[in-house]
């Protein structure tokens, strides 16, 4: 706690001055690696391959192919720009009524019908990042807590946290039953926290899962939706792969449960977001969805702070009302993914890596525990500037997930061309085939240890705690992120 | 208070249940009764004239025109598309560098070129009300206090406030100066704070003024840089409207005032900037923080992630504003259409003896119709704006919902209608005018008026609370608020 002359004399806010937003943090070096020298299949073929970055870059034919086909959904188009007015003057908080009913429309296409949306409790935000923000700042007050599996998306720290002062506990599943989240270790948690007396207003679930690309099964769904039930606990549901999922068990949405088991609506709310499932980071398309009145009124209230642009709005409305296009898109895209995720995974298993078993999301959850040199976060974080500064692959290290299992990295695979793919892989192939020449691989670790503590010396200053997060912009100024599309 | 849950404990936060979106509040009387019954001039003849509405409609033309000769300008178009999948993934909180410069450009167009932006200070936020919020996020505690001169902007209370537990103090201006804003009132407001016990971080300033379509002129503004320097408390500069300056005198902007003392300490000042009312584009959502300390350029980067500009639209603008050609032509057509509206009104209304503030700038007229008051009160105002939405159906904006100290002063928006809707208006004001006669007729009649008022709005009286704001967005559900264009 500061001192209050400290306080009283700085000319910033306590938030301006925490570190709440999560960025000074080793992992950047991973960032910085790629930023400083970016892979480009001609320009510069031994560069930093990006698989830090959760995107889905496999469908844009299929976007772009509706666009030219579509002139009227832009407002700048000679057949759309008649209604360029009415739409830049748009600033409703309730948002364009097509832009709603296309929303909740692609949602419940997304869940296969087994699930459908009020377009009226659809309300807007600044991405899932401001979705994230905006539902806690309605849910709970300072100093709350709400329960999270770990591993998870190490941005929660900054978007649920930061600005609102809510706290987060996490609480951990491993690889011992594959990372599966179990009510057993949600009601542990949540005694151990009441004991602590904190007031624990609810739990935040991705589904499907960030960083580990696996569902949540119905039947484990159910069960924490009874729990928080029977304790009064807001159920927050980050569904922001849902159309991901490219491979059997199908997705389950907390939508679809809440209508099979007793439960209190007030208490359910989705947050969802195009940025993953349609690869629109860019549109900052961010969706609130509860089935609490109050809620959504409020949500709608602060959604003044970051709506969609009318523009974005406008076209997005138009390209996902067209249901063939969409049952197309979706589709396509699923199989792309499938299809792709099974390359990484046959190629790291040739090399003797595994992964988890993953059918959603835009990353493998892959198992390197067998190169650390020790089962401890100093060993993991080693494995990775090696992995960064000599295989030349941005991956993200599970601690950054507040994964407590040392050893597994998230490797992201849909934020490339197959190209792309083959030279990381290559890359992989050769990096583990030296490991195999040089006998044992411990040994290797250690002489390779000596030259990184040694250069890497100037990052560990940096390192405050190893729970903290990788921001998913980029932190370096000058970001070549525009350029580096590959 | 809100949602009780079983166990006693509130089941969503304070935020959710306090008055801090300021949205309940008797004013909403007038968006209801346009609401119900919008004006058009052949569907609905004798609906509300919505001139509560602060936008910029004079325009589009000049923006249509050009979206049709720069097609590139547009990810959409057949010549812009190849571009469409590098924007719709780029989500970096700088920000494209594209925009960045040529929001900076424009700033300083707009500011005669007298000074220059660095497209580095330029942070993004959503819409003016996104800025507000994230520079106070950035500068103070919850409890910290801003001065701010009344009348003010009704959404400052939430949008500074809200979520932020910061609060606002007036500067209480007036008439009798012509509302200027001078030292001693702001010596007087700081100084009831420090007995108060109350942390003043910053003031706020918006120039040129709402409601007052005034600008602040230099002694002013030299006041307000050498006071805030002595206290060492920020200075907050709103200065959305700096291109509706449409005569003289020019407009000045703080950066000037900024240059002119090295003395001046430069981490205490930053501008809040936007695109809505400007150029016309509220839809958008293009908000700025410009700050010239570090520190809060890095930390409101970092906070921008809650509501950052769509892609898609950065793309759009920065083409748009770097056109230095349409720019030019743009700003001075702009000005002239603005000073014609203002004459055609200003004229009109005088001739009928109603006086305005003598104004140069914004889109709205600060109307005096003190003597038409029963007694100087604000429920005298009230059941005179009543009367006016009620009987003349004009939906004009009461003064007190702008905290301004003396009743009678109605802000009055001039620039969200065309000509011949503009014609109608100004004939429903002789008619009102003619209808309430000499002053002792007038108060006559108001009281009749009022008693009639009274037992019609006795359900809304139950509802009315102490002065509120006026939301700049359609509380009503089911708003018709994107049919309704005159």
């Amino acid at each position: 706690m500061e001192p209050a002359s400290v306080r009283k004399h700085s000319l910033l806010s306590m938030i301006a001055r925490n570190g709440g937003h999560g960025e000074h943090s080793p992992y950047f070096d991973g960032w910085k690696a790629y930023d400083r020298n970016p892979f480009h299949p001609t320009q510069n073929p031994d560069g930093v391959i990006q698989m830090g970055l959760a995107e889905n870059q496999l469908s844009f034919d299929l976007i772009e192919e509706w666009i030219k086909n579509n002139p009227t959904a832009s407002i700048c188009t000679p057949d759309g720009v008649g209604k360029f007015k009415d739409v830049a003057i748009f600033q409703d908080y309730h948002g364009l009524p097509e832009f709603r009913q296309a929303i909740a429309k692609f949602m419940g296409r997304v869940r296969r019908g087994k699930a459908t949306f009020d377009p009226d409790r659809i309300v807007m935000s600044g991405g899932a990042t401001g979705a994230s923000e905006t539902l806690i700042f309605c849910l709970a007050d300072r100093g709350d807590a709400f329960l999270v599996p770990s591993p998870y998306y190490p941005a929660f720290d900054r978007d649920l946290r930061w600005r609102t002062g809510v706290r987060l506990i996490p609480f951990a599943c491993d690889s011992t039953n594959n990372f599966q989240v179990t009510l057993a270790q949600m009601e542990s948690a949540y005694a151990k926290a009441i004991e602590a007396n904190i007031n624990v207003k609810g739990v935040i679930l991705t589904n499907p899962s960030n960083p580990l690309g696996i569902n949540l099964s119905k039947e484990t769904l159910t069960s924490l939706l009874s729990f928080t039930f029977e304790k009064n606990l807001h159920m927050v549901c980050d569904e922001i792969y849902s159309a991901t999922v490219f491979k059997s068990p199908a997705f389950t949405s907390i939508a679809e449960v809440m209508q099979e088991t007793e439960c209190n609506p007030d208490l359910v709310h989705i947050i969802y977001s195009l940025s993953k499932d349609m690869g629109l980071p860019g549109f900052r398309v961010g969706i609130i969805y509860s089935y609490n009145d109050q809620v959504v009124n409020c949500a709608r209230k602060m959604s003044s702070f970051g709506l969609i642009s009318s523009q974005s709005q406008h076209l997005l409305a138009s390209m996902l009302s067209d249901e063939v296009f969409i049952e197309k898109f979706l589709e396509e895209n699923s199989r792309r993914l499938g299809k792709r995720h099974s390359r990484v995974v046959e190629g790291l298993k040739q090399e003797g890596i595994n992964c988890l078993e993953g059918n959603a999301g835009l990353f493998l959850w892959m198992d390197l525990r067998h190169l650390l040199k020790e089962p401890t976060p100093d060993a993991e974080m080693e494995l990775w500037r090696v992995i960064i500064k000599d295989v030349k692959l941005n991956v993200s290290p599970g601690s950054s997930f507040h994964c407590p299992e040392p050893g597994f990295f998230r490797v992201c695979f849909a934020n490339m061309d197959d190209h792309t793919v083959e030279v990381a892989l290559q890359r992989i192939r050769e990096f583990v085939s030296k490991g195999n020449k040089n006998g044992d691989d411990k040994k290797h670790w250690r002489k390779r240890d000596l030259r990184l503590s040694f250069t890497s010396r100037k990052c560990d200053e940096s390192l405050i705690s190893p729970r903290q997060i990788m921001s998913p912009h980029s932190p370096v100024p000058q970001s070549p992120l525009v350029r580096a599309r590959t | 208070m809100g949602y009780v849950s079983s166990n006693t404990k509130p089941l969503l936060s304070r935020k959710a249940t306090n008055e801090g979106h300021a949205e309940n509040c008797p004013y909403f009387d007038g968006w209801k009764a346009y609401d119900k019954d919008p004006f058009h001039p052949s569907q609905n003849p004798d609906g509300v004239i919505q001139m509560g509405l602060a936008e910029h409609q004079l325009c589009f033309d000049l923006v249509q025109e050009w979206l049709v000769s720069n097609p590139e300008a547009s990810i959409c178009t057949k010549k812009g598309v190849d571009k469409f999948r590098d924007i719709a993934l780029f989500q970096d909180y700088h920000g494209l560098p594209a925009f960045r410069n040529a929001v900076a450009k424009f700033m300083g167009r707009v500011r005669g070129d007298k000074v220059k932006f660095d497209p580095d200070r330029i942070v993004m936020s959503g819409g003016a009300t996104g800025a507000h919020e994230m520079i106070t996020f950035c500068l103070a505690d919850p409890g910290d206090a801003f001065l701010v001169p009344t009348p003010y902007y009704a959404g400052f209370d939430r949008d500074l406030c809200w979520r932020t537990e910061a609060r606002l103090l007036p500067v209480v201006c007036h008439s009798s100066n012509n509302f200027k804003v001078t030292r001693k009132a702001l010596e007087e407001a700081y100084a009831k704070a420090v007995e108060a016990n109350i942390s003043v971080k910053g003031l706020l300033l918006t120039n040129p003024s709402n409601p007052l379509g005034t600008i602040l002129d230099r002694d002013t503004l030299r006041e307000a840089m050498s006071f805030i320097n002595e206290k060492n408390i920020h200075l907050i500069c709103d200065e959305i409207y700096a291109a509706t300056v449409f005569r003289q005198p020019d407009f000045i902007s703080i950066a000037e005032i900024i240059e002119e003392d090295q003395e001046y300490n430069r981490n205490l000042v930053h501008i809040i900037y936007s695109l809505s009312k400007d150029m016309g584009f509220p839809g958008f959502r293009v908000g700025i923080v410009y700050s010239y300390n570090d520190a809060v350029v890095e930390c409101g980067r970092r906070m921008s992630s809650f509501g950052l500009v769509s892609s898609q639209t950065q793309y759009l603008i920065a083409s748009m504003l770097s056109d230095d050609q349409f720019i030019g032509k743009f700003l001075l057509e702009s000005a002239e259409r603005l000073e014609t509206r203002h004459k055609n009104f200003t004229d009109g209304l005088h001739q009928v003896g109603i006086k305005c503030l003598n104004g140069n700038a914004g889109l709205f007229l600060w109307m005096d119709l003190r003597e038409l008051l029963m007694e100087s009160t604000v429920e005298a105002e009230t059941a005179l704006w009543r009367g006016i939405i009620n009987e003349f159906k004009l939906n004009v904006s009461p003064g007190s919902s702008f905290h301004c100290s003396e009743p009678g002063w109605f802000r009055v928006c001039i620039a969200n209608m065309n000509e011949e809707t503009m014609k109608v208006a100004l004939a429903r004001i002789r008619e009102f005018v003619r209808r309430n006669g000499d002053k002792l007729n007038r108060k006559e009649k108001c009281r009749q008026s009022d008693l009639r008022l009274r037992l019609s709005f006795r359900r809304m009286d139950d509802v009315l609370r102490s002065p509120c704001i006026m939301s700049p967005h359609s509380p009503i559900p089911q708003s018709p608020l994107v049919r309704t264009r005159t």
